[in-house]
């Protein structure tokens, strides 16, 4: 489980976040919602440690994360895998050395064990034999999967992805949040999804939290979501006329 | 009273302009010791590190190796052709042409001419390359696993560097003094005899300190300066880009300025 307590965090006179908390279960897919620039990926990267908050704190199942400094921090972040946006592989490495970086920079395993569990991982997310390709002969939904791959490469216990589905086809973006889900719920993770895909958030969103202005506005399933009357959340998860007339059917 | 205006706004804006350009140095100094700090904590895995050191040595050594004899031999022939046409006197012996190439090459040339070559082909290479993992999230990735990110991405580009920057500079020594007998002796500026007569008299050894001392701290320039610039690249391409120039200009003065130092100090 990851709690957040009460974070701020601003770039100079901007106020990005005004006192966020939140509670994220294991074994749910929970997602971080709102317009651009409402602060989603600014609170994920303060809850991984890439920006530091001027307030409040980041505990990663009652271990504060984030009064550490950075040789505190590498234990946990051994357990945290990361889906960026753009995947983030690295280009000079093939999608083989991509997954299995993680595992030769701080493991001892034999090769044998590191290709299997490569393979594992490729196979997990249905790539399976395109350990050769480097990332510039991938498709986007390709590379997000090997970003996926590389990610559980160590068996995280936690699981955050921005914008998993950014950039790709519908069919594509469904496959990206049911292989989210299924790894989610399969090796009990606690993952944190930052989107504004209304699909995912239908889909996958077990628990959401609606940011807007640099503030929690809401929290709920995506059961709940439909029902709201609050009108923030409304402009946004029905602004769309398909969306809008999906809710006139409910 | 308008005039002295117009001159108090001028001291103003000068004096203004002069405190920021100062504070954004320190800034930018003190940014680049603190990176410098953390490319030299303890590796993760020596073992990647050193893999890592061998490949950026084949791309600066081996790679840089064809342009580096190119202009060295080059340098070497023009600067005897012009040794020779100042040399017009019947009262210098013609050996001079030799030793002046050969003392010149060593001390300034090779060293200073390589490095701010190298300047321009290594530093924009590991400026973009750095810049461009910044923007696409690569070092961000490298961040989350744990890993030391400037440690992983700088410390085997300057160990590199400052053992392969002396190596070409020792190259380029020898190769300008080759281009220097080619040149000579096709032109009919300076017979066989006389050049090596004249790059063979009155050697100083010490002048070879001199300049693999240049080149360990070129070499130390030419990998630093341009990682840190493509460190702290904010934005995308174009940012990218406009950081890969500053990498190239900021080395060049900072080569030429730790030259004059370097000379200075040791001669």
């Amino acid at each position: 489980m990851i709690e957040i307590k009460d974070i701020y965090k601003s770039f100079g006179d901007n106020e990005v976040l005004k006192g966020i908390s939140g509670k994220f279960e294991a074994g749910v897919t929970n997602l971080i919602i709102g317009g651009s620039g409402s602060g989603k990926t600014t609170l994920l990267k303060c809850m991984i440690g890439l920006h530091q908050p001027e307030q409040g704190n980041v505990l990663y199942d009652g271990r504060e994360f984030t009064s550490l400094n950075f040789k505190e921090r590498i234990e946990i972040r051994k357990e945290i895998g990361m889906l960026f946006q753009g995947a983030a592989l690295f280009d000079s490495m093939t999608v083989e050395e991509n997954i299995m970086f993680p595992l030769n920079m701080f493991t001892n395993q034999p090769l044998k064990e590191k290709l299997d569990r490569v393979n594992f991982c490729l196979e997990r997310v249905n790539l399976a034999g395109k350990n050769k390709l480097f990332p510039a002969e991938l498709s986007g939904g390709m590379k997000k999967r090997v970003g996926i791959a590389r990610a559980i490469a160590m068996n995280p216990k936690y699981l955050f992805c921005d914008e998993p589905n950014s950039g790709l086809d519908p069919k594509t973006a469904i496959v990206i949040d049911e292989l989210i889900k299924e790894l989610t719920e399969e090796y009990n993770t606690t993952t944190i999804v930052v989107t504004h895909d209304m699909n995912s958030v239908m889909g996958i969103g077990d628990y959401i939290i609606f940011l807007h202005e640099g503030k929690k506005f809401w929290e709920g399933s995506n059961k709940e979501i439909s029902k709201t009357d609050i009108e923030e959340l409304n402009d946004f998860v029905f602004a769309s006329r398909f969306m809008r007339a999906a809710k006139d059917k409910l | 009273m308008p005039e002295q205006f117009l001159l108090f706004l001028c001291i103003n804006i000068t004096f203004t302009l002069k405190v920021n350009l100062i504070s954004m140095n320190f800034t930018n100094f003190g940014k680049y010791i603190l990176l410098l700090k953390a490319v030299f904590r303890k590796p993760e895995k020596t073992k990647i590190y050193v893999k890592a050191i061998f490949q950026q040595m084949d791309f600066i050594g081996v790679g840089s190796l064809g342009l580096i004899s190119i202009i060295s031999t080059f340098i070497g022939a023009v600067m005897t052709l012009q040794i020779a046409f100042q040399l017009v006197s019947d009262f210098i012996p013609k050996t001079i042409i030799g030793q002046v190439n050969r003392d010149s090459s060593i001390l300034e040339l090779s060293p200073t001419i390589s490095a701010i070559v190298l300047a321009g082909k290594i530093g924009s290479a590991i400026s973009s390359e750095i810049g461009t993992m910044r923007v696409t999230e690569q070092i961000d990735a490298l961040e989350i696993m744990g890993i030391n990110s400037p440690g992983y991405l700088i410390l085997p580009k300057i160990l590199a560097g400052i053992t392969m920057v002396p190596v070409l500079v020792i190259i380029s020594m020898v190769l300008s003094i080759v281009g220097g007998y080619l040149g000579g002796t096709l032109s009919g500026a300076v017979t066989s005899a006389e050049y090596i007569q004249g790059i063979t008299t009155d050697f100083n050894p010490y002048t070879i300190t001199v300049a693999l001392v240049k080149a360990f701290v070129f070499g130390f320039i030419i990998t630093s300066v341009p990682a840190y610039e493509g460190f702290y690249v904010k934005g995308g391409a174009l940012e990218v880009a406009q950081a890969s120039t500053r990498a190239v200009v900021v080395s060049c003065i900072s080569i030429l300025a730790c030259d004059y130092i370097v000379t200075q100090l040791l001669l």
